[in-house]
C-alpha cells in the first residue's frame, strides 16, 4: 500500500500516457446526465464527482454481448458446431468509479464466479479491469451507501482510491493492479504514509457525516422468507409500478440476463442481453404457465431478492450498495428505502 | 393549488364514505424532491395522502383498466382525453369511473430545472406560479411558466373534456397559431439530417420500456417487441432493433396519442420520445381534422372508413 | 474452467415418436467427440440444455440412464419455438448439449431404503433414468423394495410402453401402471387417476421409505394428500421441479423460487424444502 500525489496539471497527461496499455472507461457528460462510456481519443473522465445515470456494470457486463457463433452452412466442415467468441484480453481501466459501484462489482462477482461454474465473459473482463475510484467529498441526497455496506471513501473492490484535494489528487494505491496503472500513467510522487492515511480518514469522516439518507435492514435476517413473502403490504407498494426495466438496468447489482439466438443468412450468433424480472415474460413457461404473472408478484420478487434472498444466500449484506439510482430514475418514485423500512418493521399478526 | 388539493380530498372523502366508489386513484407526495407517486387509496382515512401540483406529470389513465368495482380517478386535461380513448376502445366503461377533473396550467420540466444546478436538488416547493428550488450550493426562484414541459407549452386542451366533478375552476385555453413548431423543424430537414437526428435521439435508449409502460395507450397483452412466435424485433441493442421499437410504437399510437408527455416523464435517459408521435398527431390533425380523445362517440381515423378520406388510393 | 455456455456437439442418432398423438418424441444423441461423453457423466435426476444454434435452448430431463453407455436420450414435448424446431429435425442433424446440469435424486440417502416412484404424463423421463439405474444388477442390491405408480391419459400416451411392460413382469420391482381411461378390452393394468392408485397401492410410509414424485402441477396437488395420508413426512417426499430457464448454471437469475435456483440448487427438492419457499414455480 502506498500513497501518491498527483498534481491536477499533470493528470490529463498521465491518463493519456496510460492509453498505451489500457482501454479507458469513465463517466462522461452526455445530453442530460453523466454516462459511463468508453473513452475515445481526447475524451477525459469527468472527475467532478457527479452521479452517473447508469452504473459501471456495463464495462464488465455490456447490455448486449456476443457469446457464441455458428456457421449454418452445411458445406462447411464444422457447421452447426458452436464456437466461443473470444473475450478481449486488453487491460481496461475504469477511472472515476464511485466506491459503491466497486462494492457492487464484488457482489456481482459472487454470481458469475462460483465454485461450480465460471462465466468466462464476465470473469475475463473482471480480471482485465483496474478500478480507479474517486472518493466522494460531498455525497448527494440519493447516496445511502453507508447503511448499505459501502461509503463515500470505502475501499472494497478498488485498486486505487483517489481523494480530490482541490489542486491535487491523493491516490491510495491498494493493489498490484492499481500500482501497475499509476506506473503506466507515470505518477510517481509518493506521499508520506501516515499523513496521507490521516487525510483520508478525515475526508471519509466528513463525507460520511453528511449522509443522512439510510436504508433500514437490521431486522431482515431474523425474519423468515415466507413471512415476508406472504405479508400484506405488497399490493400497496406495487400499485404504482409500471413494470418497466428502469430500476434493474440502472442498478449496479442487478445481473439477470436473457440469452437469444439470431441468424443472418448462413451464420448465427448467440448473445446475451440484460433482462429484467419486472418483465411479464421473465418467468413465462413455453406452455403459457407463468409463476409470476401479476405485477405485484414481480415487484415483490425484486425487493425480496435484493433485501432477503441475497442476504440469506450469501451472507454478505443486502444486494444493494446505496447508490440511489433506482430512487432517482424510477418513473413512479418507488423508493427501496421505504420498502426496506416496511419489510424491516413488519411484525406478523397471528 | 391548495384549494384544488382540498377539493380533491373533500370529493374523495365523500365518495369513499358514501361507498359510491371503492377506491380513489390519485397522486401522493414522493420521497424525493420534485416527485409525486401514483397511489390508490381504499378508505376515507387515507384522503390526506392525496396531493396535486406541477410535478404530477404522469397519466393516471394508465391505471384505470381492469379494475373491479367503481373507482374515482384524478385526471388533468390530457388524462381525461385518454380516458375517452379507453371508452372508445372498450377498455373501460364510463359508469365504472368517477372522474375528478383538474384544469391544468401545465407540468414542469424536471430535467430542465435540474440542469440549472451543478449538484443535486434537495428541496422543491411551489407557490402559485413561482417555484423555489434549492440545492446544497444554491437556491433559485423560478417562474413556472418559464419551465413548463414542451407538451404543456403547446397544449390546447388544459381543461378536462369529460368529468363528474371539477377540483378547480376552468382555465382559459391557449390558442396557438403554430401548434407544431417542433415537428415543422424536423420536417424541414433533408433526409440524411433527419435520419441522423433520429439516430442521435435514440442512441442512449436502454430498452427499459418505461415509455411504453407509462403510456395509457399501450395495453396490448403481448407487445410486438415481446412476441416470440414469430419474433418480430430483436432484443439486443442493435440500432435497427431500437429504432424499430420506437418507430413502430409511434405508429401504433397514431391518431390515439394525446401528447400527455408521460413517456418523456418516465424515460430515465431523458429521451424526447414524443418526437415520434408528434408527427403522427400533426398528420392526424391536418389530414383528418382529428384530435384524439375529445368525443367518446367517434373512433380514430386509422380505425374507421369515411367516404371523405383524403387518401388517393380509396378513390 | 471450461466455458459453461459452450455446448458439446452431438448428432441425432435416432428419433422415436413417443406418444400416439405425436406430441412427444424421444431423441437419441451421440457425442461427436468421445471425450465429451466422458465429461458428460451424469446421475439419474439431472437435466441438460438441448442447444440448437440459431434457434435457442431448452432444459430437458435426461431420460437415458447413467448405466446406458454410448448415447444419451431425451423425450421432448412440442410446445414452443425450440421444441417445434427440434421435432422437425432429422436423424444425422447436428446440434449441441450443455450439461449435465442441476442436482440429482439423492441416491446416497436412498441406499437401503424402499423407494416409491410416482410419475404422471410426460414427466416420467428422469424416472425412467432412475428405474434403469436401480434395476441394473450392480445397483439393485443397494435398494430394498421398489414400487412404481405411473399413469397417463390413455395407453397410447404412456411413455416407454415396451419397457414398462417388461418391468411389470419382473419380480424385483412392483409396477402399478394406470390410465385415466381406455376402451381397450385387453388393457391388463389399472384404470384411474394417479392419486387414487397411489392411495390404493403405494406402501405405507415408515422410516425406511421414500417417495420420488414427478408430474404436472395438478397431479402433484392431488397426490400429496394421498401420500400424507399414507404417513409420508415432507422430508420423505422428493420432487423434481421445472421453471423457465436460460443459462441453466445459476447465473441468469430467472428460475429462482425464493433463494433457491431451480437449475442449480434443484431441480430435485424435498417437500420439506419446498414448504419453506414461496411457491413461484
Amino acid at each position: 500500500m502506498k500513497f501518491i500525489t498527483i498534481d491536477k496539471k499533470d493528470w490529463a497527461k498521465g491518463i493519456e500516457k496510460s492509453r498505451k496499455s489500457y482501454r479507458l472507461f469513465g463517466p462522461v457528460k452526455d445530453k442530460n446526465g453523466f454516462l459511463i462510456k468508453s473513452l475515445e481519443k481526447d475524451m477525459m473522465p469527468d472527475m467532478t464527482g457527479h452521479d452517473s445515470v447508469m452504473s459501471v456494470k456495463s464495462v464488465l457486463f455490456p447490455q448486449s454481448e456476443k457469446m457464441l457463433t455458428t456457421s449454418l452452412d452445411e458445406g462447411q466442415e464444422d457447421h452447426h458446431i458452436m464456437k466461443m467468441v473470444k473475450t478481449d484480453p486488453t487491460p481496461r481501466a475504469v477511472i472515476g468509479i464511485r466506491p459503491y459501484d466497486a462494492r457492487a462489482v464484488q457482489l456481482v462477482k459472487l454470481n458469475f464466479d462460483t465454485k461450480e461454474y465460471r462465466d468466462p465473459y464476465w470473469c475475463d473482463a473482471y480480471e482485465a479491469t483496474t478500478f480507479i475510484g474517486l472518493g466522494i467529498n460531498r455525497p448527494g441526497p440519493f447516496d445511502f451507501s453507508t447503511s448499505a455496506g459501502s461509503g463515500p471513501f470505502a475501499e472494497e473492490g478498488l485498486d486505487v482510491l483517489l481523494a480530490d484535494l482541490d489542486d491535487t489528487f491523493l491516490a491510495k494505491v491498494l493493489t498490484d493492479k492499481g500500482e501497475a496503472f499509476t506506473e503506466a500513467c507515470g505518477f510517481y510522487n509518493t506521499a508520506g504514509d501516515k499523513e496521507s492515511q490521516v487525510l483520508f480518514d478525515v475526508l471519509r469522516k466528513e463525507a460520511e457525516k453528511t449522509i443522512d439518507s439510510t436504508i433500514e435492514t437490521d431486522k431482515l435476517k431474523e425474519k423468515t422468507i415466507l413471512e415476508l413473502h406472504e405479508a400484506p403490504f405488497w399490493d400497496d407498494i406495487a400499485f404504482s409500478c409500471i413494470n418497466c426495466g428502469t430500476c434493474t438496468y440502472v442498478c449496479p447489482t442487478c445481473w439477470c440476463f436473457d440469452i437469444q439466438d439470431e441468424t443472418k443468412q448462413k451464420s448465427s450468433v448467440r448473445f446475451r442481453n440484460w433482462d429484467t424480472c419486472m418483465s411479464p415474460l421473465f418467468t413465462r413457461h413455453a406452455t403459457g404457465h407463468n409463476p409470476r404473472e401479476t405485477k405485484v408478484q414481480r415487484v415483490r420478487q425484486r425487493f425480496m431478492h435484493k433485501l432477503k434472498y441475497f442476504l440469506d444466500k450469501y451472507d454478505q449484506g443486502i444486494m444493494c450498495v446505496g447508490c440511489g439510482r433506482c430512487v432517482k430514475s424510477c418513473p413512479v418514485n418507488i423508493d427501496i428505502r421505504e420498502v426496506a423500512r416496511t419489510m424491516n418493521t413488519y411484525e406478523k399478526q397471528d | 393549488m391548495d384549494a384544488c388539493i382540498n377539493k380533491i380530498r373533500e370529493l374523495s372523502f365523500k365518495l369513499l364514505e358514501s361507498g359510491e366508489v371503492e377506491r380513489v386513484i390519485g397522486f401522493a407526495n414522493g420521497t424525493i424532491p420534485m416527485a409525486t407517486s401514483p397511489v390508490m387509496i381504499h378508505s376515507k382515512q387515507e384522503v390526506e395522502k392525496l396531493v396535486f401540483n406541477s410535478t404530477c406529470g404522469l397519466n393516471l389513465a394508465n391505471y384505470v383498466r381492469n379494475q373491479k368495482g367503481k373507482i374515482a380517478v384524478i385526471a388533468k386535461g390530457c388524462d381525461t382525453r385518454n380516458i375517452v380513448n379507453h371508452i372508445v376502445e372498450n377498455q373501460v366503461k364510463r359508469d365504472q369511473l368517477y372522474i375528478i377533473g383538474v384544469p391544468c396550467t401545465g407540468m414542469i420540466d424536471k430535467s430542465k430545472i435540474a440542469s440549472l444546478f451543478d449538484d443535486e436538488i434537495i428541496q422543491f416547493s411551489e407557490e402559485g406560479e413561482s417555484l423555489t428550488v434549492t440545492s446544497a450550493l444554491t437556491e433559485k426562484q423560478l417562474k413556472k411558466q418559464d419551465y413548463l414541459r414542451e407538451n404543456c407549452r403547446l397544449c390546447l386542451h388544459r381543461n378536462p373534456v369529460i368529468y363528474d366533478a371539477l377540483a378547480a375552476d376552468l382555465v382559459p385555453e391557449q390558442t396557438l397559431d403554430n401548434p407544431y413548431p417542433d415537428v415543422k423543424k424536423i420536417e424541414a430537414m433533408d433526409p440524411d439530417t433527419k435520419w441522423r437526428h433520429f439516430q442521435e435521439l435514440t442512441q442512449n435508449c436502454i430498452r427499459c420500456y418505461a415509455c411504453r409502460n407509462a403510456c395509457p395507450l399501450c395495453y396490448c397483452p403481448t407487445c410486438f417487441v415481446d412476441e416470440s412466435g414469430p419474433q418480430w424485433v430483436g432484443k439486443g441493442q442493435d440500432t435497427t432493433d431500437v429504432n424499430t421499437f420506437h418507430f413502430l410504437r409511434a405508429f401504433h399510437c397514431g391518431g390515439r396519442c394525446t401528447d400527455c408527455g408521460a413517456c418523456v416523464e418516465a424515460c430515465p435517459m431523458d429521451i424526447n420520445v414524443r418526437e415520434f408521435t408528434r408527427k403522427l398527431n400533426k398528420d392526424s390533425f391536418e389530414l383528418f381534422g382529428w384530435e384524439a380523445g375529445l368525443d367518446s362517440n367517434k373512433r380514430p381515423p386509422l380505425d374507421v372508413y369515411s367516404p371523405n378520406d383524403p387518401n388517393g388510393f380509396i378513390k | 474452467m471450461e466455458n459453461p455456455y459452450l455446448p458439446y456437439p452431438v448428432r441425432i442418432d435416432d428419433i422415436e415418436i413417443a406418444t400416439e398423438d405425436k406430441s412427444l418424441k424421444t431423441f437419441k444423441f451421440v457425442f461427436l467427440n468421445p471425450k465429451d461423453e466422458e465429461k458428460f457423466s451424469y446421475h439419474a435426476g439431472q437435466f441438460a440444455e438441448l442447444s440448437i444454434p440459431g434457434v435457442g435452448e431448452i432444459p430437458i430431463g435426461i431420460a437415458s440412464s447413467p448405466v446406458e453407455k454410448g448415447f444419451v436420450k431425451f423425450t421432448v414435448f412440442r410446445t414452443g419455438v425450440v421444441t417445434s424446431y427440434l421435432h422437425n429435425m432429422k436423424v444425422g442433424d447436428i446440434m449441441g448439449i450443455r450439461g449435465p446440469l442441476g442436482n440429482w435424486y439423492p441416491w446416497d440417502k436412498l441406499a437401503n431404503k424402499n423407494v416409491v416412484i410416482i410419475g404422471g404424463g410426460f414427466a416420467f423421463t428422469t424416472l425412467r433414468s432412475s428405474i434403469i439405474y436401480m434395476l441394473d444388477p450392480a445397483n439393485r442390491p443397494r435398494f430394498k423394495n421398489i414400487d412404481v405408480v405411473y399413469g397417463a391419459r390413455s395407453p397410447g400416451m404412456l411413455l416407454y410402453g415396451e419397457e414398462l411392460y417388461e418391468w411389470e413382469k419382473r419380480d424385483d420391482i412392483n409396477m402399478h401402471i394406470t390410465v385415466d381411461g381406455t376402451d381397450d378390452p385387453n388393457w391388463k393394468y389399472h384404470k384411474g387417476f394417479v392419486p387414487q392408485i397411489v392411495e390404493q397401492n403405494a406402501p405405507k410410509a415408515d422410516e425406511d421409505t421414500y417417495a420420488i414424485i414427478c408430474g404436472p402441477p395438478i397431479m402433484i396437488k392431488f397426490t400429496q394428500p394421498a401420500l400424507t395420508q399414507l404417513g409420508y413426512k415432507p422430508h420423505q417426499i422428493i420432487m423434481s421441479l421445472e421453471n423457465r430457464m436460460k443459462c441453466g448454471i445459476g447465473m441468469c437469475g430467472r428460475c429462482n423460487i425464493g433463494k433457491e435456483l431451480v437449475c442449480k440448487d434443484g431441480p430435485v427438492f424435498t417437500l420439506d424444502q419446498i414448504n419453506q419457499t414461496p411457491k413461484e414455480y
